[in-house]
Protein backbone atom coordinates (compact mmCIF):
# COMPACT_ATOMS: atom_id res chain seq x y z
CA UNK A 1 0.00 0.00 0.00
CA UNK A 2 2.90 2.25 1.00
CA UNK A 3 4.48 1.59 -2.44
CA UNK A 4 1.33 2.78 -4.14
CA UNK A 5 0.54 6.16 -2.45
CA UNK A 6 2.88 8.50 -3.96
CA UNK A 7 0.48 7.26 -7.36
CA UNK A 8 -2.37 8.15 -5.39
CA UNK A 9 -1.17 11.66 -4.25
CA UNK A 10 -0.41 12.50 -7.85
CA UNK A 11 -4.36 11.46 -8.70
CA UNK A 12 -5.39 13.07 -6.41
CA UNK A 13 -3.61 16.38 -7.53
CA UNK A 14 -5.59 15.99 -11.39
CA UNK A 15 -8.88 15.48 -8.93
CA UNK A 16 -8.64 18.35 -7.59
CA UNK A 17 -7.50 20.35 -10.79
CA UNK A 18 -10.03 19.07 -12.75
CA UNK A 19 -12.82 19.77 -9.57
CA UNK A 20 -11.16 23.38 -8.76
CA UNK A 21 -11.38 24.53 -13.11
CA UNK A 22 -14.42 22.64 -13.56
CA UNK A 23 -16.28 24.30 -10.56
CA UNK A 24 -14.77 27.67 -12.05
CA UNK A 25 -16.58 27.09 -15.07
CA UNK A 26 -19.50 26.02 -13.63
CA UNK A 27 -19.89 29.33 -12.07
CA UNK A 28 -19.84 30.96 -14.95
CA UNK A 29 -21.77 28.96 -16.44
CA UNK A 30 -24.33 28.96 -13.62
CA UNK A 31 -24.02 33.05 -13.57
CA UNK A 32 -25.01 33.25 -17.31
CA UNK A 33 -27.61 30.78 -17.03
CA UNK A 34 -29.69 31.99 -14.17
CA UNK A 35 -29.42 35.62 -15.77
CA UNK A 36 -30.67 34.18 -18.82
CA UNK A 37 -33.66 32.63 -17.19
CA UNK A 38 -33.73 35.63 -15.11
CA UNK A 39 -33.97 38.27 -18.25
CA UNK A 40 -36.67 40.17 -19.88
CA UNK A 41 -36.05 38.33 -23.02
CA UNK A 42 -38.22 35.16 -23.95
CA UNK A 43 -35.40 34.09 -26.39
CA UNK A 44 -32.48 34.24 -23.97
CA UNK A 45 -35.61 32.52 -21.00
CA UNK A 46 -35.81 30.28 -23.61
CA UNK A 47 -32.14 29.73 -24.49
CA UNK A 48 -31.41 29.11 -20.31
CA UNK A 49 -34.78 26.93 -19.67
CA UNK A 50 -33.58 24.20 -22.37
CA UNK A 51 -29.81 24.31 -21.14
CA UNK A 52 -30.53 23.41 -17.96
CA UNK A 53 -33.43 20.90 -18.86
CA UNK A 54 -31.44 19.26 -21.63
CA UNK A 55 -28.12 18.49 -19.41
CA UNK A 56 -29.97 17.67 -16.37
CA UNK A 57 -32.07 15.28 -18.47
CA UNK A 58 -29.26 13.55 -19.84
CA UNK A 59 -26.48 11.32 -17.56
CA UNK A 60 -23.17 13.32 -17.45
CA UNK A 61 -21.43 10.47 -18.27
CA UNK A 62 -22.98 10.82 -22.33
CA UNK A 63 -22.13 14.38 -22.14
CA UNK A 64 -18.79 14.02 -21.51
CA UNK A 65 -18.46 11.09 -24.30
CA UNK A 66 -20.32 13.19 -26.86
CA UNK A 67 -17.37 15.91 -25.91
CA UNK A 68 -14.47 14.03 -25.87
CA UNK A 69 -15.53 11.15 -28.77
CA UNK A 70 -18.16 12.88 -30.73
CA UNK A 71 -15.93 16.56 -30.44
CA UNK A 72 -13.55 15.81 -33.46
CA UNK A 73 -16.20 15.22 -36.06
CA UNK A 74 -17.72 18.75 -35.54
CA UNK A 75 -13.94 19.76 -35.25
CA UNK A 76 -13.55 19.79 -31.69
CA UNK A 77 -10.37 18.12 -30.97
CA UNK A 78 -9.68 18.05 -27.58
CA UNK A 79 -7.06 16.21 -25.23
CA UNK A 80 -9.00 14.03 -22.45
CA UNK A 81 -8.47 15.91 -19.51
CA UNK A 82 -9.42 19.33 -21.34
CA UNK A 83 -12.84 17.49 -22.34
CA UNK A 84 -13.20 16.39 -18.92
CA UNK A 85 -13.01 20.00 -17.54
CA UNK A 86 -15.42 21.37 -20.21
CA UNK A 87 -17.87 18.66 -20.12
CA UNK A 88 -17.73 18.52 -16.01
CA UNK A 89 -18.43 22.47 -16.02
CA UNK A 90 -20.93 22.69 -18.56
CA UNK A 91 -23.36 20.10 -16.52
CA UNK A 92 -22.66 21.41 -12.86
CA UNK A 93 -23.31 25.09 -14.49
CA UNK A 94 -26.93 23.62 -15.25
CA UNK A 95 -27.49 22.95 -11.23
CA UNK A 96 -25.71 25.97 -10.57
CA UNK A 97 -28.26 27.82 -12.93
CA UNK A 98 -31.06 26.47 -10.85
CA UNK A 99 -29.35 27.36 -7.36
CA UNK A 100 -28.51 30.47 -8.09
CA UNK A 101 -31.68 31.33 -9.46
CA UNK A 102 -33.64 29.94 -6.87
CA UNK A 103 -31.34 32.37 -4.32
CA UNK A 104 -32.32 35.43 -6.27
CA UNK A 105 -35.85 34.60 -6.41
CA UNK A 106 -36.11 34.11 -2.66
CA UNK A 107 -34.75 37.45 -2.26
CA UNK A 108 -38.26 39.44 -0.79
CA UNK A 109 -40.32 40.94 -3.66
CA UNK A 110 -40.39 43.90 -1.26
CA UNK A 111 -36.55 44.79 -1.68
CA UNK A 112 -36.72 45.08 -5.39
CA UNK A 113 -40.27 47.17 -4.74
CA UNK A 114 -38.52 49.43 -2.28
CA UNK A 115 -35.30 49.93 -4.29
CA UNK A 116 -37.36 50.84 -7.40
CA UNK A 117 -39.31 52.96 -5.50
CA UNK A 118 -36.19 54.79 -4.27
CA UNK A 119 -35.31 55.92 -7.62
CA UNK A 120 -32.66 52.98 -8.29
CA UNK A 121 -33.00 51.53 -11.86
CA UNK A 122 -33.33 47.71 -12.49
CA UNK A 123 -29.81 47.53 -12.88
CA UNK A 124 -28.56 49.37 -9.98
CA UNK A 125 -31.57 47.42 -7.90
CA UNK A 126 -29.87 44.02 -9.09
CA UNK A 127 -26.49 45.17 -8.40
CA UNK A 128 -26.41 46.77 -4.86
CA UNK A 129 -30.28 45.53 -3.04
CA UNK A 130 -31.03 42.03 -4.36
CA UNK A 131 -27.56 40.51 -5.54
CA UNK A 132 -26.05 40.55 -1.80
CA UNK A 133 -28.85 39.19 -0.08
CA UNK A 134 -28.82 36.29 -3.12
CA UNK A 135 -25.09 35.75 -2.45
CA UNK A 136 -25.86 34.81 1.14
CA UNK A 137 -28.49 32.74 0.38
CA UNK A 138 -26.72 30.84 -2.52
CA UNK A 139 -23.28 29.71 -0.59
CA UNK A 140 -25.16 26.39 1.38
CA UNK A 141 -26.54 25.08 -1.54
CA UNK A 142 -23.44 26.16 -4.05
CA UNK A 143 -21.59 24.22 -1.92
CA UNK A 144 -23.80 21.31 -2.24
CA UNK A 145 -23.54 21.14 -5.91
CA UNK A 146 -19.72 21.24 -5.57
CA UNK A 147 -19.98 18.35 -3.17
CA UNK A 148 -21.27 16.41 -6.23
CA UNK A 149 -19.01 17.63 -8.88
CA UNK A 150 -16.08 16.71 -7.25
CA UNK A 151 -17.58 12.79 -6.62
CA UNK A 152 -18.35 13.59 -10.39
CA UNK A 153 -15.26 14.17 -11.66
CA UNK A 154 -14.56 10.45 -11.17
CA UNK A 155 -16.71 10.17 -14.62
CA UNK A 156 -13.88 11.28 -16.48
CA UNK A 157 -11.82 8.00 -15.52
CA UNK A 158 -14.53 6.63 -18.59
CA UNK A 159 -12.35 8.65 -21.01
CA UNK A 160 -8.87 7.77 -19.41
CA UNK A 161 -7.83 10.58 -17.42
CA UNK A 162 -5.27 9.22 -14.85
CA UNK A 163 -7.77 10.50 -11.93
CA UNK A 164 -8.31 9.33 -8.27
CA UNK A 165 -10.84 6.67 -9.62
CA UNK A 166 -9.11 5.37 -12.56
CA UNK A 167 -5.83 5.08 -10.65
CA UNK A 168 -7.78 2.99 -8.26
CA UNK A 169 -9.36 0.89 -10.66
CA UNK A 170 -5.96 0.36 -12.17
CA UNK A 171 -4.18 -0.59 -9.04
CA UNK A 172 -7.49 -2.89 -7.90
CA UNK A 173 -6.49 -4.86 -11.29
CA UNK A 174 -3.01 -5.30 -10.59
CA UNK A 175 -2.56 -5.68 -6.90
CA UNK A 176 -5.33 -7.92 -6.45
CA UNK A 177 -6.52 -5.89 -3.40
CA UNK A 178 -9.79 -4.11 -4.18
CA UNK A 179 -11.07 -2.84 -0.26
CA UNK A 180 -7.52 -1.42 0.48
CA UNK A 181 -7.46 0.30 -2.98
CA UNK A 182 -10.68 1.77 -2.35
CA UNK A 183 -10.29 2.72 1.09
CA UNK A 184 -7.38 4.93 -0.42
CA UNK A 185 -9.35 6.68 -3.24
CA UNK A 186 -12.09 6.76 -1.25
CA UNK A 187 -9.87 8.64 1.89
CA UNK A 188 -8.49 11.07 -0.33
CA UNK A 189 -12.08 11.80 -1.75
CA UNK A 190 -13.43 12.16 1.85
CA UNK A 191 -10.37 14.65 2.68
CA UNK A 192 -10.66 16.61 -0.88
CA UNK A 193 -14.35 16.94 0.06
CA UNK A 194 -13.86 17.90 3.93
CA UNK A 195 -11.44 20.81 3.06
CA UNK A 196 -14.15 21.91 0.52
CA UNK A 197 -16.81 21.73 3.09
CA UNK A 198 -15.29 23.68 6.15
CA UNK A 199 -14.16 26.19 2.77
CA UNK A 200 -17.68 26.41 1.73
CA UNK A 201 -18.72 26.93 5.42
CA UNK A 202 -16.05 29.74 6.59
CA UNK A 203 -16.94 31.46 3.65
CA UNK A 204 -21.09 30.94 4.57
CA UNK A 205 -19.79 32.79 7.81
CA UNK A 206 -17.76 35.51 6.35
CA UNK A 207 -20.87 36.50 4.72
CA UNK A 208 -23.27 35.82 7.27
CA UNK A 209 -25.35 39.14 8.66
CA UNK A 210 -24.24 40.03 12.03
CA UNK B 1 -16.29 13.76 -41.34
CA UNK B 2 -19.72 15.58 -41.22
CA UNK B 3 -22.51 14.34 -39.25
CA UNK B 4 -25.43 11.64 -41.04
CA UNK B 5 -27.61 11.07 -38.35
CA UNK B 6 -29.66 8.44 -41.05
CA UNK B 7 -26.97 6.05 -39.83
CA UNK B 8 -28.75 5.89 -36.62
CA UNK B 9 -32.28 4.40 -37.34
CA UNK B 10 -30.63 0.86 -38.31
CA UNK B 11 -29.47 0.66 -35.14
CA UNK B 12 -32.71 1.61 -33.61
CA UNK B 13 -33.61 -1.96 -32.57
CA UNK B 14 -29.65 -2.15 -30.58
CA UNK B 15 -31.00 1.16 -28.97
CA UNK B 16 -34.00 0.47 -27.71
CA UNK B 17 -33.32 -2.94 -26.37
CA UNK B 18 -30.43 -0.77 -24.27
CA UNK B 19 -33.14 1.39 -23.45
CA UNK B 20 -35.30 -1.28 -21.77
CA UNK B 21 -32.34 -2.95 -20.12
CA UNK B 22 -31.57 0.91 -18.16
CA UNK B 23 -35.39 1.40 -17.35
CA UNK B 24 -35.14 -2.33 -15.89
CA UNK B 25 -31.85 -1.41 -13.90
CA UNK B 26 -33.11 1.79 -12.89
CA UNK B 27 -36.44 0.46 -11.77
CA UNK B 28 -34.84 -2.63 -9.88
CA UNK B 29 -32.49 0.18 -8.11
CA UNK B 30 -34.89 2.46 -7.46
CA UNK B 31 -36.88 -0.52 -5.08
CA UNK B 32 -33.48 -1.58 -3.43
CA UNK B 33 -33.03 1.54 -2.28
CA UNK B 34 -36.16 2.80 -1.71
CA UNK B 35 -36.66 -0.16 1.13
CA UNK B 36 -32.95 -0.75 1.66
CA UNK B 37 -33.32 3.50 2.73
CA UNK B 38 -35.85 2.57 5.45
CA UNK B 39 -34.34 -0.03 6.65
CA UNK B 40 -30.87 2.32 6.98
CA UNK B 41 -32.62 4.91 8.16
CA UNK B 42 -34.44 3.21 11.17
CA UNK B 43 -30.63 1.38 11.92
CA UNK B 44 -29.24 4.97 11.62
CA UNK B 45 -32.15 5.83 14.47
CA UNK B 46 -32.59 2.64 16.45
CA UNK B 47 -30.23 0.13 16.25
CA UNK B 48 -28.13 -0.77 19.00
CA UNK B 49 -24.56 1.73 19.49
CA UNK B 50 -22.79 -0.95 18.56
CA UNK B 51 -24.53 -1.19 15.56
CA UNK B 52 -25.37 2.55 14.85
CA UNK B 53 -22.57 3.82 15.21
CA UNK B 54 -20.35 1.33 12.51
CA UNK B 55 -23.42 2.22 9.93
CA UNK B 56 -23.01 5.67 10.24
CA UNK B 57 -19.56 5.27 9.14
CA UNK B 58 -20.18 2.96 6.63
CA UNK B 59 -23.38 5.52 5.45
CA UNK B 60 -20.82 8.95 5.44
CA UNK B 61 -17.92 6.94 3.62
CA UNK B 62 -20.81 5.92 1.02
CA UNK B 63 -21.72 9.61 0.33
CA UNK B 64 -18.95 11.01 0.25
CA UNK B 65 -16.74 8.86 -2.48
CA UNK B 66 -17.96 8.68 -6.28
CA UNK B 67 -20.56 6.02 -7.59
CA UNK B 68 -18.18 4.84 -10.32
CA UNK B 69 -15.59 3.90 -7.34
CA UNK B 70 -18.51 2.07 -5.32
CA UNK B 71 -19.38 0.44 -8.56
CA UNK B 72 -15.38 -0.95 -8.75
CA UNK B 73 -15.05 -2.02 -5.84
CA UNK B 74 -18.52 -4.13 -5.78
CA UNK B 75 -17.63 -5.62 -8.96
CA UNK B 76 -14.10 -6.30 -9.33
CA UNK B 77 -13.42 -6.23 -5.60
CA UNK B 78 -16.11 -9.28 -5.11
CA UNK B 79 -14.82 -11.21 -7.67
CA UNK B 80 -11.40 -11.13 -6.36
CA UNK B 81 -12.65 -12.29 -2.79
CA UNK B 82 -14.74 -15.38 -4.73
CA UNK B 83 -17.97 -13.76 -5.21
CA UNK B 84 -18.53 -13.64 -9.05
CA UNK B 85 -21.87 -11.82 -9.32
CA UNK B 86 -23.07 -10.85 -12.90
CA UNK B 87 -22.54 -7.24 -14.25
CA UNK B 88 -26.46 -6.85 -13.99
CA UNK B 89 -26.39 -7.90 -10.35
CA UNK B 90 -23.34 -5.66 -9.48
CA UNK B 91 -24.77 -3.00 -11.27
CA UNK B 92 -27.92 -2.57 -9.26
CA UNK B 93 -26.54 -3.77 -5.77
CA UNK B 94 -24.13 -1.34 -6.25
CA UNK B 95 -26.51 1.69 -7.55
CA UNK B 96 -29.16 0.57 -4.83
CA UNK B 97 -27.39 0.67 -2.27
CA UNK B 98 -25.49 4.20 -3.35
CA UNK B 99 -29.33 5.99 -3.21
CA UNK B 100 -30.35 3.82 -0.23
CA UNK B 101 -28.02 5.64 1.80
CA UNK B 102 -28.67 9.16 0.15
CA UNK B 103 -32.68 8.22 0.80
CA UNK B 104 -32.16 6.98 4.37
CA UNK B 105 -30.94 9.91 5.05
CA UNK B 106 -33.85 11.90 3.59
CA UNK B 107 -36.20 9.15 5.31
CA UNK B 108 -34.55 10.00 8.49
CA UNK B 109 -35.47 13.85 9.09
CA UNK B 110 -38.85 12.13 7.77
CA UNK B 111 -38.98 9.85 10.93
CA UNK B 112 -37.75 13.05 13.09
CA UNK B 113 -40.54 15.19 11.92
CA UNK B 114 -43.65 12.36 12.52
CA UNK B 115 -44.67 14.15 15.68
CA UNK B 116 -43.57 12.56 19.17
CA UNK B 117 -46.95 11.93 20.09
CA UNK B 118 -47.81 9.39 17.29
CA UNK B 119 -45.28 7.15 18.79
CA UNK B 120 -46.05 7.63 22.32
CA UNK B 121 -49.81 6.80 21.46
CA UNK B 122 -48.89 3.95 19.58
CA UNK B 123 -46.72 2.18 22.12
CA UNK B 124 -49.76 3.23 25.21
CA UNK B 125 -52.10 1.17 22.78
CA UNK B 126 -50.12 -2.00 23.13
CA UNK B 127 -48.00 -2.12 19.74
CA UNK B 128 -44.33 -3.05 20.13
CA UNK B 129 -41.51 -0.97 19.17
CA UNK B 130 -41.45 -2.78 15.78
CA UNK B 131 -44.64 -2.72 15.15
CA UNK B 132 -44.96 1.14 15.91
CA UNK B 133 -42.26 1.98 13.72
CA UNK B 134 -43.80 -0.59 10.47
CA UNK B 135 -47.18 0.11 11.30
CA UNK B 136 -47.47 4.16 12.47
CA UNK B 137 -44.19 5.80 12.48
CA UNK B 138 -42.20 5.02 9.08
CA UNK B 139 -45.77 5.54 6.24
CA UNK B 140 -46.23 9.08 7.86
CA UNK B 141 -42.38 9.21 7.53
CA UNK B 142 -42.07 7.90 3.75
CA UNK B 143 -45.15 10.22 3.00
CA UNK B 144 -44.01 13.33 3.74
CA UNK B 145 -40.58 12.57 1.76
CA UNK B 146 -41.74 11.19 -1.36
CA UNK B 147 -40.87 14.22 -3.59
CA UNK B 148 -37.09 14.33 -2.57
CA UNK B 149 -36.72 10.46 -2.60
CA UNK B 150 -38.18 11.51 -6.40
CA UNK B 151 -35.26 13.99 -6.64
CA UNK B 152 -33.08 10.96 -6.03
CA UNK B 153 -34.99 8.46 -8.55
CA UNK B 154 -34.20 10.91 -10.91
CA UNK B 155 -30.60 11.02 -10.11
CA UNK B 156 -30.81 7.22 -10.15
CA UNK B 157 -31.30 7.14 -13.77
CA UNK B 158 -28.92 9.23 -14.90
CA UNK B 159 -26.58 7.36 -12.95
CA UNK B 160 -27.54 4.26 -14.35
CA UNK B 161 -25.62 5.43 -17.28
CA UNK B 162 -22.13 4.54 -14.50
CA UNK B 163 -22.72 0.29 -15.07
CA UNK B 164 -21.88 0.62 -18.86
CA UNK B 165 -18.02 1.11 -17.20
CA UNK B 166 -18.46 -2.62 -15.40
CA UNK B 167 -20.35 -3.91 -18.67
CA UNK B 168 -23.70 -4.32 -18.01
CA UNK B 169 -25.34 -3.74 -22.15
CA UNK B 170 -27.58 -0.71 -21.14
CA UNK B 171 -28.44 1.91 -23.08
CA UNK B 172 -24.67 3.87 -22.83
CA UNK B 173 -22.99 0.28 -23.82
CA UNK B 174 -25.31 -0.47 -26.66
CA UNK B 175 -24.44 2.91 -28.15
CA UNK B 176 -21.51 2.20 -27.85
CA UNK B 177 -21.28 -1.03 -29.70
CA UNK B 178 -23.08 0.91 -32.26
CA UNK B 179 -20.37 3.04 -32.39
CA UNK B 180 -18.09 0.56 -32.60
CA UNK B 181 -19.23 -0.80 -35.96
CA UNK B 182 -19.99 3.10 -37.49
CA UNK B 183 -17.39 4.81 -36.14
CA UNK B 184 -20.17 7.72 -35.55
CA UNK B 185 -19.63 8.54 -31.75
CA UNK B 186 -21.52 11.84 -31.76
CA UNK B 187 -24.91 10.69 -33.28
CA UNK B 188 -24.93 7.64 -31.62
CA UNK B 189 -24.34 9.28 -28.46
CA UNK B 190 -26.78 11.77 -28.89
CA UNK B 191 -29.31 9.81 -29.85
CA UNK B 192 -29.13 7.72 -26.85
CA UNK B 193 -29.15 10.92 -24.63
CA UNK B 194 -32.29 11.71 -26.56
CA UNK B 195 -33.42 8.45 -25.41
CA UNK B 196 -32.59 8.80 -21.68
CA UNK B 197 -34.16 12.83 -21.95
CA UNK B 198 -37.54 10.43 -23.15
CA UNK B 199 -37.17 8.33 -20.37
CA UNK B 200 -36.32 11.00 -17.63
CA UNK B 201 -39.71 12.59 -19.07
CA UNK B 202 -41.78 9.59 -18.75
CA UNK B 203 -40.16 9.27 -14.98
CA UNK B 204 -41.39 12.77 -14.10
CA UNK B 205 -44.83 12.02 -15.10
CA UNK B 206 -44.72 9.21 -13.03
CA UNK B 207 -43.49 10.79 -9.71
CA UNK B 208 -45.50 13.01 -10.13
CA UNK B 209 -48.71 10.87 -10.48
CA UNK B 210 -47.68 9.05 -7.05
CA UNK B 211 -46.82 12.51 -5.12
CA UNK B 212 -50.52 13.58 -6.35
CA UNK B 213 -51.77 10.05 -5.07
CA UNK B 214 -49.65 10.67 -2.03
CA UNK B 215 -51.66 14.45 -1.61
CA UNK B 216 -55.02 12.81 -1.54
CA UNK B 217 -54.85 10.01 0.64
CA UNK B 218 -53.61 12.39 3.12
Amino acid sequence: MLRVFPFFLQAAWVTIQLSVLSCAMGLVCGALGAAARLSRSPALRFTGATYVSVIRGTPALIQVFILYFGGPQIGIQLEAFEAGVLALGFNIGAYMTETMRGAIISVDRGQNEAARTLGLSRFETFRSVILPQALRLMIRPLGVNINALIKGTALVAAISVVELTYTAQRYIGSTYKPFEMFFLAGSIYMVIIYVTGLGVSWLDRRVALK
Amino acid sequence: MGLDFSVVPAFAGVLLTGALWTIAITLSAAVLSFFGGIVFAVIALYAPLVIRYPFRLFAWLFMGTPLLLQLFLIYFGLIQIGIDLPAFVAGVIGLGLHFAVYNSDIIQSGILAVDKGQYEGARTLGLSRIQTLRKVVVPQAVRSVVPPIGNNMIALLKDSALVSVIGVAELTLSSQMAISRTFRPFEFYVAAAACYYVINLGLEAGLRRIERRIQLAR
